[in-house]
Formats: structure tokens, C-alpha cells, sequence
């Protein structure tokens, strides 16, 4: 069974969906002893590609994440060329754009953000009507594209050592292209947090967010917000996690003044543990909750803030 | 410009997820059926704009039975010229986008705009599968769009930097939170919808590429572990050493 495997390499580290979904693929791979080749591009260095646990690595050094035209070409390319049944993407930015491209032009079946492996029958489960359901998929073709969902499948401890080449086939010109990228501060992207910090209309106004932020940061979290915050502009919009704004998923969810409207849930059902912190003991967030706090987000915040200073001084 | 905006028929946010024929199909019965939101807000809206600034027209293209119809009035309530709907139950993402490409692929949209997701599949794959079908580029999960001298702006959220991508019309884009505020409809869009054209036209031949076989429900959470106001501080130590995530 040949897979491959399409990630993101670039910026200062490997990113853990890549060593996730490097997992997946090797995993169908060795139930026939296949082989998994990595395709990757830009210009993350040498040794870092080497240290993949993946037979080989295929890096296109020249192009970038914006054209998804290119990537796909890349992608179908090395498919053919390997001769891969299996076509495996991070259901992240660029996978979301590049992974459902590829299919259409191989006229392969798509899973879009596996949460499983395939199952004996060979099914694959994903999230439907915003986490509020799964879905088991059949894929109907020989070659067959699965997006993985990022914090969805463990990673397995890796034996590194694959050869590298560069690509050099011809992926045309780039007809989309990054005219500026403005980089974000200094806090922790939010798709991509282990933690996260979110607060609503419990807080009463912007100025009030020095202590969700000072939380945030003791526990290494990212911030978030609810829709009427980032609505009223006492947040930015990129913030807004929710049915309309950003769906995640991640180990930790902490909601403090956020009600738990059913829109709300549903971009933060993922999420493995949540705890909420609202004043109105009825408040539908406490029943979708693992702990939960009734109490004055201006009283609760400062003795999280303390117990988490202490927490990281014992540690 | 021709725009041309996708428009998915889903569950209203607050409706009840529930299946019948053994976990097989959604049980739609009693259900309110809404424009997507993405579709509408963002989209459609965003659509209306620069048509509004630049002249030209917005069509709307739904894939789906007649059942589809009341959500793609709404649609034409809200501003779109005219409407088109592609008679048939898709089977998955790839027949939607092989659908709309179908009807597309000689229209000369300058513009083609979707959602970045619908709230019941939640797939993401019906953009980029229309737009590797016609050949286009694709600008995905665009925050802001704007369009002059034949050219596409988009902002896009990327791993917490934001890009700002450029690409020659025509495009395909993926359109996500900030791009638009919602419209109400008000009454006189409301009736005018009535009358606009609404073209009915046969499917193209498809083949189903992948089948959901069965749905589920998640398993019924735990019941929640309350901590007194007065003891706050235990959270963040049950976090650490009890759930282990922090």
C-alpha cells in the first residue's frame, strides 16, 4: 500500500498535526507493509525533513501555501508517481484548500476531517452538523483522500531517518500570490492551542480583559471570545469561536461569562475537557461542562489567576 | 461582474440532530430549514456589495429538491437577481461541485462564491473541488474580499498571521467571519423574491464517490463537577492533577 502523506512544514518547528497525520498514514501503511512518502514544500531545512518517520520525503522548494493550484499539481504528480492509494492531509488551512482539489482531480473519494482511522469495514468517522453528530464514510474508489482532523488521532512515537529530495517537475506559475502577511502578536494562534482562555458578555466591557489575558498567559493559552463580543467589537473577529466563526478543538476550554447558546457549543464541542465560569447558576453551558464555577467572573478570575501562578512555581 | 454565490439548504442552528432509517439519513421532519450561514452572511452578502459598488449581477445556484425552494426565495429576499436550482439530491461534496460545474463551466462568472463550510456536512470541500473542476484558483476561508482593475484582494486567517493574497479574476472564493454583516430582508425584498426567476434544470450524470453509511449521536456527557465560588482556586488544581490538561 503506497500513502502519501501531505503536510506544512514550514515555520520554526514541526507542527504537531504533521507528526499527526504522519501517524495516520503510517499506520495504513503497515497493514500491508507499504510505504509512506512525505510531500512537503518550502523551505523548511534539511535535517528537520530527515528526521520524519516517513520512507521519504518530496520537498517543492520554490513554492508557497497561497496557490492551491500548484500544491495540487505537486500533490497529483507525486500520487501518480508513487502509484498511492491513499492520500492523506492536516484538515488544517492549507490541507482544507489542497486536499479537496486533489480528489476532484483524481476523482477520489473524500473524508474531510477524520477523526478515526479506517475501521474494519474500512470507514472512517468524521464530525457532522457542528460536532453535534458523527458520521461513519465509505469511500467508493481505489484511490482514496482523507483530511484529518487536527488533535484528533495520537501521535506515536516515531523511528526518524527518511531520504530527501527536492522536486523538480514543473507546478507552473503561481496565479494567486501573498502580496503581505502581517503577523500576529505574540500569543498563541488559536486553531493551533492546547488551552484556551474565552470570555463573553460576563466581562462587561474590553477593559476588562487584562484578566482573561493574564490567565491565558499563566496556563500557555490562547484567547478567545464569544460572537456578541467580537459583534460589539470589544474583541477582534478572529477570536469569535462558534457555529459562524472559528470551530476548535482543543485539550482545555475554559468559558468565563459565555452562556453556552447552542451556536456557541457548537465550535467548542470538540474541545476534550470544558470548564465554565458564569454568575447564573441556569446558564446552559454549566450541562455541556466537566467543571463549572457559579460565581462573579470578577471575583473567580483572580483566585484562577493565583492558583495558576502557584501551579507553575511548583512545576 | 457576473457573481455567481452557492447556496446550501441546512438545519436551522438550534435545530434537534436526530436520524432515522436505521441511522441513516437525518430525520428532517419537523425541522426549520435556513440559508447556510456562511453562505448567506458572508457570501451572498459580500456578493451584493460589490455588485451594488461596480454594477453586474449575483445568481444563485443550489443543489437540492424542491424542498430547497423557501431557503432560496430567502436568498432572492435578501438581493440576488436570479436563482438556479439543479434538481437533485446530491449524494456528496464532489456531485454538489460536479453539479455546479456543470452549469457553470460556460457561463463566464467572474466571481464565484461560497461558503467555508456548510453547518451540516461541515466538509469544506465543495469550493476547491468546483474550482479544480473549472480549472480556477482559489482564494480559501478569505475574511475580505475586494475586487478592482480585474483583480481579487483577499485577507485570510493562516496559522495566526494574516495573508493578504491577490489573484486575476476569475476566482473561486471560500468566504469565512468579517467578510460581511448580515442583511434582514425587509418587505419589499420579500416580495420581489416572489417573482424573480427561479430556473429548475436537470442534473448532470454523477457518480457517488463516497457514501455515508451510518450516523451517531455522541455519548451523553458526564455530569458536570461543581466548585464553590469561594474555592476557585481548586479548579486550576483538579485541571492539573485530576484531567490532566494543563
Amino acid at each position: 500500500m503506497s500513502v502519501i502523506v501531505f503536510a506544512d512544514t514550514r515555520g520554526g518547528k514541526v507542527a504537531k498535526n504533521t507528526l499527526e497525520t504522519l501517524t495516520y498514514g503510517r499506520k495504513i501503511a503497515a497493514k500491508d507493509g507499504g510505504t509512506v512518502t512525505l510531500v512537503t514544500f518550502g523551505d523548511a531545512p534539511q535535517d528537520r525533513l530527515s528526521a520524519l518517520d516517513a520512507n521519504k520525503v518530496v520537498v517543492a522548494r520554490n513554492i508557497g501555501d497561497a496557490d492551491s493550484q500548484q500544491l495540487t499539481r505537486l500533490v497529483v504528480d507525486m500520487a501518480g508517481k508513487e502509484g498511492a492509494q491513499w492520500i492523506i492531509f492536516s484538515h488544517d488551512d492549507t490541507g482544507k484548500a489542497v486536499a479537496p482539489r486533489v480528489a476532484a482531480k483524481l476523482k477520489a473519494g473524500e473524508v474531510a476531517g477524520a477523526i478515526t482511522l479506517p475501521n474494519e469495514q474500512g470507514h472512517i468517522k468524521r464530525n457532522v452538523f457542528s460536532g453535534k453528530a458523527q458520521a461513519w464514510v465509505e469511500l467508493k474508489t481505489p484511490v482514496k483522500v482523507v483530511s484529518v482532523l487536527p488533535n484528533s488521532i495520537p501521535v506515536e512515537a516515531a523511528s526518524p531517518g527518511a531520504s530527501v529530495e527536492e522536486y523538480s517537475g514543473d507546478l507552473g506559475a503561481a496565479k494567486v500570490t501573498v502580496k503581505e502577511t502581517r503577523k500576529a502578536g505574540e500569543g498563541i494562534p488559536l486553531p493551533e492551542a492546547e488551552v484556551v482562555v474565552s470570555a463573553g458578555r460576563g466581562m462587561k466591557g474590553p477593559e476588562n480583559w487584562g484578566m482573561v489575558e493574564e490567565l491565558a498567559k499563566e496556563l500557555h493559552a490562547a484567547t478567545a471570545c464569544s460572537r456578541p463580543v467580537a459583534d460589539m467589537d470589544w474583541r477582534p473577529h478572529h477570536e469569535h469561536v462558534g457555529q459562524t466563526g472559528l470551530a476548535i478543538r482543543p485539550n482545555l476550554y475554559i468559558a468565563i461569562g459565555i452562556s453556552g447558546a447552542i451556536q456557541h457549543l457548537a465550535g467548542v464541542n470538540g474541545s476534550k475537557v470544558i470548564a465554565v465560569i458564569n454568575s447564573d447558576p441556569e446558564a446552559p453551558f454549566f450541562k455541556a461542562a466537566d467543571y463549572g464555577i457559579v460565581g462573579d467572573a470578577f471575583e473567580v478570575l483572580p483566585k484562577l489567576i493565583e492558583a495558576a501562578k502557584k501551579l507553575n512555581a511548583e512545576r | 461582474m457576473k457573481i455567481l454565490v452557492l447556496i446550501s439548504h441546512v438545519p436551522d442552528t438550534t435545530a434537534r440532530i436526530a436520524f432515522t432509517n436505521d441511522n441513516t439519513a437525518y430525520d428532517a421532519s419537523g425541522v426549520q430549514f435556513i440559508v447556510n450561514p456562511y453562505d448567506e452572511w458572508y457570501a451572498l452578502v459580500r456578493g451584493l456589495e460589490l455588485k451594488e459598488a461596480q454594477g453586474g449581477t449575483v445568481t444563485t445556484i443550489t443543489v437540492g429538491g424542491a424542498v430547497t425552494e423557501p431557503t432560496i426565495r430567502k436568498a432572492l429576499a435578501i438581493g440576488a437577481d436570479d436563482a438556479v436550482r439543479v434538481d437533485t439530491e446530491p449524494k456528496d461534496g464532489h456531485d454538489v461541485a460536479a453539479q455546479v460545474a456543470a452549469f457553470a463551466k460556460d457561463k463566464g462568472y467572474d466571481l464565484i462564491l461560497a461558503g467555508k463550510e456548510t453547518i451540516d456536512h461541515n466538509g469544506s470541500q465543495v469550493g476547491p473541488m468546483l474550482a479544480e473542476l473549472l480549472d480556477l484558483p482559489f482564494l480559501s476561508l478569505a475574511t475580505k474580499l475586494d475586487v478592482a482593475d480585474g483583480k481579487a484582494t483577499a485577507e485570510r486567517d493562516v496559522r495566526g498571521d494574516v495573508e493578504v493574497v491577490e489573484c486575476a479574476l476569475p476566482v473561486v472564493v471560500s468566504c469565512a467571519k468579517g467578510m460581511a454583516e448580515q442583511r434582514i430582508p425587509n418587505m419589499r425584498g420579500i416580495m420581489a423574491a416572489r417573482t424573480k426567476p427561479l430556473q429548475v434544470i436537470p442534473p448532470a450524470a454523477t457518480e457517488a464517490l463516497s457514501t455515508t453509511v451510518k450516523f451517531e449521536l455522541p455519548p451523553p456527557k458526564q455530569a458536570v463537577k461543581m466548585i464553590p465560588a469561594e474555592e476557585a482556586g481548586k479548579l486550576i488544581e483538579l485541571l492539573h492533577s485530576e484531567a490532566k490538561v494543563i
